[in-house]
């Protein structure tokens, strides 16, 4: 048994926006594989939910009229991984949240929680900053949509506004992102299965026609900040510039302009600063390859 | 305050409905209200896979689950493995032919993750299998009969000759 006050069921997202609005103090779960677990630690115990798992119309990846990849919410990792659509247009994804836990976490755990419950950490975080996604938020007055850096407020606080009932019903890839576009992740960990990161990183490029130049580049971390971050030295110096070994270096290395990690007991700011830089490379390495280009 | 809802589902082949307490995860539910006690209390964190049960074929841990979100799935257990008169299946089979058991308490949950492995009809490498049966923790085997026990029984379904160099 759970140490909960009350459990709201919701139906449907209207009828999950009626509940917040009725219940501003209870938390919203979705997969349950943090909500439940900080439960039974006690963090929330005592606490009403109000669970939206049962709305299937969130599930799921398709193709918008706009031509964004639209992932519901509730979409498990597995699926992710598992989609057509994410394993065409943004592979990366799909290998970043197969890294997430074990496989029984993969297929409850959502992509809509993993991002709600704004850690640094989360192995989606870093990818989803690479690929400018847009996280959909609907309340009371309708939809919301905003860029994923703007959603990011600070360690475990994100831009939903629960007075307004609002809750995360997707996130989008644009296809001005995706267009063209190939990536690479690389988690660190002391272990393969059940770890949180101690450092995430998240490249990609596309490059140009003759594929010997990197038309746009985009790197993102997680667990480099308080929240998941872009280290734009870094993209300026691959923007525009000549596929060569060299370029791989440099690159690398103007990453420490932009991020700032932290000494935990996971692993140290040293640490931390040191691999980030054979992190970036190695994902730039291989996002080149992935797009068909050669390093000279 | 008590709360209460009435759960359909249908569990190892038989549809069923109770009333469970809304605070009831899936373990407390299938222990307490259907007796099958294959699915074990270990960490109830979802870290150690002991309670992990098929859901609509699809592996989860029962202890971070809502037994009210249970309502019109199918669930498999360890129960549903054997035939009507007690008679093992093959994977279970598999398990005592390469000692994959010490004191049994992972075993159930690791049998259902491999049920969803070999229904797959896949031939994974190693590496594959090791990922797969990784939400899994055991403090005896070592692993590595587990992972014999699941690769055997994988090749023999698909009539492959089995190469464990």
């Amino acid at each position: 048994m759970y140490d909960m006050k009350a459990l709201y069921e919701a139906e449907s997202v209207a009828h999950a926006i009626a509940l917040r609005l009725e219940h501003p103090e209870a938390q919203i779960i979705a997969g349950g594989s943090d909500v439940l677990v900080q439960m039974r630690e006690g963090r929330r115990a005592g606490k009403e939910l109000i669970s939206i798992y049962m709305i299937d119309d969130m599930r799921g990846v398709s193709i918008d009229e706009d031509e964004n990849i639209r992932i519901g919410s509730l979409t498990s990792f597995s699926h992710i991984t598992r989609d057509p659509i994410i394993q065409k247009y943004c592979g990366v994804l799909g290998e970043a949240v197969d890294q997430v836990g074990s496989p029984q976490i993969r297929n409850i755990g959502t992509i809509g929680g993993n991002t709600c419950n704004g850690v640094t950490s989360a192995d989606s975080a870093s990818t989803l900053h690479a690929w400018e996604a847009i996280v959909e938020l609907t309340g009371k007055n309708g939809v919301r949509r905003i860029p994923i850096k703007d959603f990011y407020i600070k360690a475990g606080t994100v831009d939903i506004r629960a007075d307004e009932g609002e809750i995360q019903t997707a996130i989008l890839i644009p296809k001005e992102s995706y267009e063209n576009t190939y990536g690479h992740y690389i988690k660190y960990g002391l272990r393969n299965a059940m770890e949180i990161a101690s450092l995430g990183c998240s490249v990609n490029v596309r490059l140009s026609s003759d594929q010997k130049t990197i038309d746009r580049c985009r790197i993102a971390y997680g667990v480099a900040g308080p929240v998941p971050m872009r280290a734009p030295s870094a993209e300026a110096v691959a923007n525009g510039s000549v596929i060569s070994a060299a370029l791989a270096d440099e690159f690398a290395l103007a990453v420490l302009n932009d991020i700032h990690p932290r000494n935990s007991w996971r692993a140290s700011k040293d640490f931390r600063l040191h691999i980030a830089v054979e992190m970036a490379k190695r994902c730039l390495i291989e996002s080149v390859k992935k797009a068909g280009g050669v390093l000279s | 305050m008590s709360q209460y809802k009435v759960v359909h589902c249908n569990i190892n082949g038989k549809d069923v409905e109770r009333t469970v307490d809304v605070r009831a995860s899936l373990t407390d539910m299938l222990r307490n209200e259907y007796h099958l006690t294959s699915v074990k209390k270990g960490c109830e964190v979802g870290e150690c896979g002991a309670c992990n049960v098929l859901i609509d074929g699809e592996a989860f841990n029962s202890c971070i689950y809502l037994a009210v979100w249970a309502e019109g799935k199918h669930i498999r257990t360890l129960e549903g493995l054997t035939g009507p008169k007690g008679e093992l299946s093959d994977i279970q089979q598999a398990f005592i032919d390469e000692t994959a058991i010490q004191c049994g308490f992972c075993t159930p949950g690791f049998i259902m993750t491999a049920v969803e492995i070999l229904e797959a009809n896949k031939l994974y490498t190693d590496d594959e299998l090791r990922k797969l049966l990784s939400g899994h923790l055991c403090r005896c085997t070592g692993y590595e009969n587990i992972f014999r026990a699941v690769k055997k029984t994988m090749y023999k379904r698909l009539g492959k000759p089995i190469d464990f160099s």
